[in-house]
């Protein structure tokens, strides 16, 4: 197996990006894929939390990277799905304690053993973010229909396409349709005309998020919720799977257009 | 006010006047110019013009000096006294600038519009991005919010200019932005500087902003412009 590296980064704190690695690395494990997670957001790590491994870590990135412990001993296995496994960041360190060179040796030796490498980066443009990006086949760029959050997003695209690692691709999270039915927040159409890169996904405000991350158990396990439905479909179509981006109805009908002429 | 210090873009790079006044005053001034648009004149070429100014070689040597250590090199020195020449030619600079130059006057006169350089760049800029350039700048593509263009001459953008245009920027105000689609953060003109209004809009039709009357007035792009 040779895997794919993909790179989940943003920009922007706080817009999903340890939520969708935790629920694309489990939606991909669903699919009979083997996979690994990895936590590079060393000092504020979280994608344990998420997943729900915390209480099962013995090593961390660092430890491997500084030869405490072989890469193996490492690798925590998930609690629910035998092929995902997690490498967790350290939480007493910080970003120095690993370069983008050790991130991609790290990564070489894991690409024989699983199909995919979902690396989770910490927000921001600095070191954290090179060692994230540092050894991916492809990356994925979290936005969330916010000014601030597209504004961030811009900036880590126009750094992704100088360094070279072909195009990337976008995933909306957090779009709330009545909002922008209201014109009270940013459209699909609008994020993309200003990001030109190509959609990969569009994940809708959930509730059951934060329950499931919370509780440690990501949504994408979940049947009926739509934003687990939306996780899955994104895997598939990394898969190269032809799904097509489920309609979020975004456009107001003759009603509200009406009201809201009204209410001027 | 009289500048102690003007700068000019042209073709062939810098043209840097010192005005009267104290050596020290003069070079701090032109130092403290220089490097607040450092990024601007890097790598450019310097033709100093001194007037009848005597200067001596410590003295063009001080300026050689700073400003090498912003990455620009004295090429030239243009005067009227006989100790600059001597200086000059002992520091193996030129003495004479091209003909096309104006003549020697202790305060020179702006560089026409058009006969400024200008570059064409053939890309979006996106948030981050900068594009820094003495003279006109032509971008084919967008200005996203959080890029922006600097230039000494005229700024058009073929695209959405979203983000900031700072057009005439070493102090010409009959500098021009002109956009495709102008729905700038913030433009400016010289030392003008104007913000769209605060309700969202889009525009239909390019526009052209100029400095009119003291302000940054922005205009539709009329069939009758000439």
């Amino acid at each position: 197996m040779r895997a794919t590296v993909v790179t989940i980064t943003s920009g922007k704190g706080g817009v999903g990006k340890t939520t969708i690695t935790a629920n694309l690395s489990v939606a991909l494990a669903m699919l009979g894929q083997r996979v690994i997670a990895i936590d590079t957001d060393i000092g504020l790590r979280n994608l344990d939390v998420v997943m729900g491994l915390e209480n099962r870590i013995v090593y961390d990135l660092v430890d491997v990277v500084e030869g405490r412990c072989r890469l193996r001993q490492a690798l925590i296995r998930d609690k629910r799905l035998s092929e995902l496994f997690l490498l967790p960041a350290a939480q007493t360190r910080d970003k120095s304690a690993v370069n983008p060179e050790q991130m991609v040796r790290l990564c070489d030796q894991l690409r024989p053993e699983f199909d995919y490498v979902m690396i989770d980066s910490p927000a921001g443009i600095e070191q954290g973010y090179r060692n994230a990006v540092a050894p991916s086949d492809r990356v994925l760029i979290i936005t969330t229909p916010e000014v601030s959050a597209v504004r961030d997003a811009d900036r880590i695209v126009g750094l992704v396409e100088a360094g070279e690692k072909g195009p990337p691709k976008l995933i909306i999270n957090r779009l709330n349709p009545a909002m922008v039915r209201r014109e009270q927040m940013l459209s699909t159409a609008d994020v993309v005309e200003i990001l030109a890169i190509d959609l990969i996904g569009v994940v809708p405000e959930d509730p059951a998020v934060i329950v499931s991350t919370n509780r440690g158990s990501p949504v994408a396990l979940d049947g009926r919720s739509p934003s687990g439905q939306a996780f899955r479909n994104i895997a598939g179509r990394l898969m190269g799977k032809d799904i097509p981006i489920m309609p979020i109805k975004e456009s107001a009908n003759v009603l509200e257009r009406l009201s809201r002429l009204v209410r001027g | 006010m009289t500048e102690l210090v003007t700068i000019r873009g042209t073709s062939e790079g810098l043209i840097i006047t010192l005005g009267p006044g104290s050596f020290d005053t003069v070079v701090g001034d032109m130092e403290e110019r220089l490097a607040a648009r450092a990024s601007f004149f890097r790598g450019g070429r310097v033709a100093l013009r001194v007037g009848d100014r005597s200067m001596s070689v410590d003295q063009l040597q001080t300026i050689g000096a700073i400003l090498e250590r912003l990455g620009m090199t004295l090429w030239a020195v243009d005067g009227d006294h006989p100790a600059t020449h001597v200086a000059a030619r002992e520091l193996e600079l030129e003495v004479d600038l091209r003909p096309s130059a104006p003549p020697t006057t202790a305060t020179s006169e702006p560089i026409p519009l058009e006969e400024m350089a200008g570059i064409v760049v053939r890309r979006t800029l996106r948030s981050g991005q900068a594009v820094h350039y003495p003279g006109h700048v032509t971008l084919i593509g967008d200005v996203n919010p959080g890029a922006e263009i600097v230039a000494g001459g005229d700024i058009i953008v073929w695209g959405r200019l979203r983000g900031n245009a700072h057009a005439g920027a070493m102090g010409d105000e009959q500098a021009v932005i002109c956009a495709l689609q102008m729905q700038p953060n913030q433009i400016r003109i010289g030392s003008h500087i104007a913000r769209p209004p605060d309700r969202a809009w889009r525009p239909k039709t390019p526009e052209k902003a100029s400095v009119q009357d003291g302000g940054i007035v922005v205009e539709r792009w009329k069939k009758s412009e000439s």
